[in-house]
């Protein structure tokens, strides 16, 4: 048949919605996959609840995956889907609302059911009763016309036919956006390679959902989104977590440091755990520890024998674990503490971003305790990131926090894969007898850290521990004025970091007035506002903090050249307090809380009121 | 210059002014572990000390190897750290009865449930000393402490029978002035390739003086375990223990050397050795001392490092590789 017509576009939001059991993540993450084969720039958010299967149909159990495609480089998932597919009426009534009018909405037919709708708190049919008539509706039997598609294959139970749906609604839209196919059909097979019918029936699925978009009549056009001019080289699709831990296993191969994670299950945390647990032919152990304490005890006390000590958790876990972290700083060892945040207090909203941790990192522990701080700003950057935190702490022995958050950590996004031989070396510069009367609290002069001497090492047999030592010797001392040098010691040891970081660099290309003050997670978000507050002919300058203990050296310069500092977060202005508190400046907070990532447009808008103000 | 184990106790000492109380039971353990040390013929340089909070934490300090005086309690997870990256090394954990029964339980009985390759020496004096004087989870029922002025509430634990419970492989009792049977308990103890608990009876002279009088002072109360032996004890060997039908013990005097049991300390099921574990001074004025429990089973450092070794003979780790892994695609 003659095909249809292909109308260009520049980008798409599309968002898939439904229940936790029908499949919406891998229905995502295959377009995901489809598109980043293409050469779009992209951006994802999946979505989800904390419970693994909440009732059927019920609105807690509704599970999204959001995806922005795009001709062009873009920074977020999109503030609003423009195609929404809804697999069932729980799905339609809670992500409806971010549909703009006119945009497109495919649900599945059957599956708005007297029972389902009562589950959705829905009176009526909203297919049939006009509740959506401002939208381009496609209401398709998805569940009845993939069991019809699926009824020669054999050995599989309607049940499992019915299950397939989602590939059906995957190839209807793979066809809608000219998404290539052969990736998705070579997946199934692999994934279900043990059960090859149930590999048949999902590809079965997906090609009919395909055919049936080239043939139904209800979609006029097929759209097409070039690739986006990107930098050349080789690039993957990669999330957040998946990318920090590869950047620790970067950072151990660079060190020649084994690397030993510590880690106790936690949303949104594990999946690091679990990426690493593959990896053990780069010598990494991963301990699952019997709690969060255990956890990063035992990778300090892998750092004490030699190890990269790392430890990965969120909120919950890290409040635990910040004894041992004072005992590390302390100690004076390398320690890499990652902090997925999530939404809190407490057990919280444990699927859903927040940057309300950074107070807590910074000092939520007994006494004078400085740690260095640094976050990661995209899916990508993590990888980045979790190499700086272990150069840091490894030059400086001390313990880094890493802060990503459940955003980054889900969220993926087209990476140019790093030279990996171009990645420097990190010098571990174990101690070695030379001789010499060994102090282990000796200091580099240049640096302010003590010798690493791990056990093993003759004649360098030393003593450490949690009460304070005397300066030079580390032992035990009680002495008022050692104390206090110590102290301040420590302090200056990490402030001192700030000579060895790039300084803050400011986007301002119009000479503005105002300055943006964005970090870690955030920063697609206010990237994008920054550039359509231009877009509007207002001038905005922007500088995005990946290091937030200690500042750049130059950010005091930076905040004081504006007149005006707006401290967007994703809490109630904790950067904000920090960088007034070090600085003296009035920065202005702009502070929404809602467990997921901040929409550009409300950012931008609370740009330009204060450009305007 | 790598030391090649011929030392003497004197070696052990570190330049440290031991900090106990005059009197305490600590430095009885201590002399003696750093007399034993030079037989374990490991160069010092790959013996680390772990410990965690109180007195007994205070080890580390006092032996001329590495050390790590930690926090409360994490002692067990931090040497777990240690000995799983570094399977070379003698790592030893030193608490007490409040760090490694109250604070610290639960990394206590994962350590022993693993098997890691670490020696737990915990000094049970059934107070808590460095805080002056709290009654602790091994304070028998209604001790009176300033914690507790009209006696304790809280039933305590048992730290053989909890260790038996938390699948230990190599359990056993010594006491503190007892320093020749003391000495060959931790000669079994580090010989045993996994997780070794030694309890040690330690007098706290000033918080808890004479708690285990029962035996220190009356050796007649001490009922020495000897593998493959009946189980015997008292004057001449008069008393023995016998295991009663329903496979609890009780104390008898021996008039048939056949009705005694028989200890096997490398019994697969644990049943035997509970049932001595509950011979204590309040349920029979007279306790086992010596190895209750001592079998082989995998160990988690050896475990992780066959994993590591398979993963590795499979495909050694190549970072460019692991990040083109995958679908990739080129601009």
């Amino acid at each position: 048949m003659a095909s249809k017509p292909v109308e260009q576009l520049d980008s798409v939001v599309i968002r898939f919605a439904g229940d936790s059991g029908d499949g919406m993540q891998l229905t995502g993450g295959r377009f995901t996959s489809e598109t980043a084969l293409i050469g779009n720039d992209l951006a994802t958010y999946p979505d989800f609840p904390a419970e693994i299967r909440a009732p059927a149909g019920s609105l807690p159990g509704v599970s999204g995956f959001q995806l922005h495609f795009a001709d062009h480089d873009i920074l977020t998932p999109g503030d609003q889907p423009n195609v929404l597919v809804a697999m069932n009426p729980a799905a339609l009534k809670t992500n409806l609302n971010d549909l703009p009018p006119s945009g497109i909405l495919v649900v599945d037919k059957d599956a708005f059911t007297d029972r389902n709708l009562t589950k959705a708190g829905y009176g009526g049919n909203p297919i049939e009763d006009g509740t959506l008539e401002s939208y381009e509706v496609h209401a398709i039997p998805l569940t009845s016309m993939t069991i019809e598609a699926l009824k020669d294959i054999e050995g599989i139970t309607k049940r499992e036919a019915e299950r397939a749906k989602n590939m059906f609604a995957l190839g209807l839209m793979s066809w809608l956006y000219g998404r290539p196919t052969e990736g998705t059909i070579a997946f199934l097979e692999s994934k279900f390679a043990r059960r090859p019918e149930i590999a048949a029936a999902n590809v079965k699925a997906f090609q009919t959902g395909y055919a049936f978009g080239e043939t139904t009549e209800a979609f006029a056009v097929q759209y097409e989104v070039k690739p986006a001019t990107m930098k050349p080289g080789l690039y993957r699709n990669i999330t957040g977590n998946q990318a920090l831990a590869y950047g620790l296993i970067a950072a151990s191969v660079k060190s020649g440091l084994p690397l030993f994670l510590g880690a106790y299950p936690i949303t949104p945390a594990s999946s690091v755990l679990e990426e690493l647990a593959r990896h053990k032919n780069f010598g990494v152990r991963t301990f699952q520890a019997e709690d969060e304490i255990a956890a990063v005890g035992a990778a300090l006390g892998a750092s004490f024998g030699g190890s990269l000590g790392v430890s990965t958790s969120s909120g919950p876990g890290i409040v635990l674990k910040q004894e041992t972290i004072g005992l590390g700083i302390t100690l004076e060892l390398p320690l890499v503490i990652v902090d997925v945040q999530r939404a809190g207090p407490s057990t919280g909203m444990p699927t859903k971003p927040e940057q309300a941790d950074l107070l807590g990192v910074m000092f939520g522990r007994n006494s004078e305790s400085p740690v260095p701080v640094i976050a990661a700003a995209t899916p990508s950057d993590c990888f980045d990131a979790a190499l700086e935190a272990a150069r840091i702490a490894v030059k400086y022995r001390t313990p880094v926090f890493l802060l990503s958050d459940a955003y980054l950590a889900n969220g993926s996004e087209p990476w140019l894969l790093p030279d990996v031989d171009a990645i420097p070396p990190i010098e571990p510069g174990f101690a070695e007898a030379n001789g010499e009367d060994f102090q282990p609290y000796r200091r580099d002069e240049q640096t302010l850290a003590r010798p690493w001497a791990i056990p093993g090492t003759p004649g360098l047999e030393h003593r450490i521990g949690g009460l304070e030592k005397q300066d030079v010797t580390g032992n035990v001392s009680y002495d008022p004025d050692n104390h206090d040098l110590m102290v301040r010691l420590r302090a200056q040891k990490v402030a001192g970091i700030a000579q060895d970081i790039p300084e803050l660099e400011v986007d301002d290309p119009d000479g503005a007035e105002m300055l943006v003050l964005s970090w870690g997670g955030t920063y697609g978000s206010v990237a994008a506002a920054v550039r359509r507050v231009r877009g509007a002919g207002k001038k905005v300058a922007h500088a995005h903090l990946r290091y937030l203990n200690p500042f750049p050296r130059n950010t005091g310069e930076i905040l004081r050249a504006y007149d005006k500092v707006l401290v967007p977060e994703i809490n109630l202005g904790q950067l904000q307090k920090l960088v007034r508190a070090e600085f003296l400046v009035d920065a202005t907070g702009f502070n929404l809380v809602r467990g997921i990532p901040f929409r550009a447009g409300e950012v931008a808008d609370a740009i330009g009121a204060m450009v305007d103000s | 210059m790598a030391t090649n184990g011929k030392l003497s106790a004197k070696d052990y000492k570190t330049d440290q002014e031991v900090r106990w109380c005059p009197g305490c039971g600590d430095y009885a353990i201590l002399a003696a572990l750093q007399s034993f040390m030079p037989e374990l013929e490991v160069p010092k340089e790959k013996i680390v000390f772990v410990s965690g909070i109180g007195c007994a934490a205070r080890f580390p300090y006092y032996m001329e190897t590495y050390g790590m005086h930690s926090i409360h309690g994490r002692a067990p997870a931090i040497a777990t750290g240690l000995a799983t990256s570094r399977p070379d090394l003698s790592v030893w954990v030193v608490t007490g009865d409040g760090d490694s029964l109250s604070i610290g339980g639960n990394h206590l009985i994962h350590a022993l449930r693993r098997n890691v390759n670490i020696k737990i020496l915990m000094f049970n004096n059934e107070i808590y000393g460095l805080t002056k004087g709290q009654y602790s989870p091994t304070s028998p029922l209604g001790t009176r402490t300033k914690s507790t002025p009209m006696g304790s509430l809280d039933w305590p634990f048992n730290p053989l029978s909890l260790a038996i419970g938390a699948e230990a492989s190599f359990v056993a009792r010594a006491i503190d002035t007892d320093r020749a049977h003391l000495t060959q308990t931790l000669r079994a103890a580090a010989a045993h390739r996994g997780s070794s608990f030694v309890e040690i009876f330690q007098n706290c002279n000033i918080y808890n003086d004479g708690a285990f009088d029962f035996v220190r002072e009356d050796k007649e109360n001490r009922i020495y375990l000897e593998h493959g032996k009946p189980i015997r004890f008292g004057a001449e060997g008069k008393k023995g223990v016998r295991q009663r039908t329903d496979g609890s013990v009780e104390l008898v005097d021996v008039t048939d050397e056949s009705e005694l049991l028989v200890h096997n300390a490398h019994h697969v099921e644990p049943s035997a050795a509970f049932a001595l574990s509950r011979l204590t001074q309040s349920t029979a004025n007279a306790t086992p001392i010596g190895i209750f429990r001592d079998v082989e089973r995998p160990v988690y450092d050896d475990l992780m490092a066959q994993q590591i070794a398979t993963a590795h003979a499979e495909q050694a780790g190549d970072i460019g590789a692991l990040l083109q892994a995958g679908d990739t695609w080129t601009i």
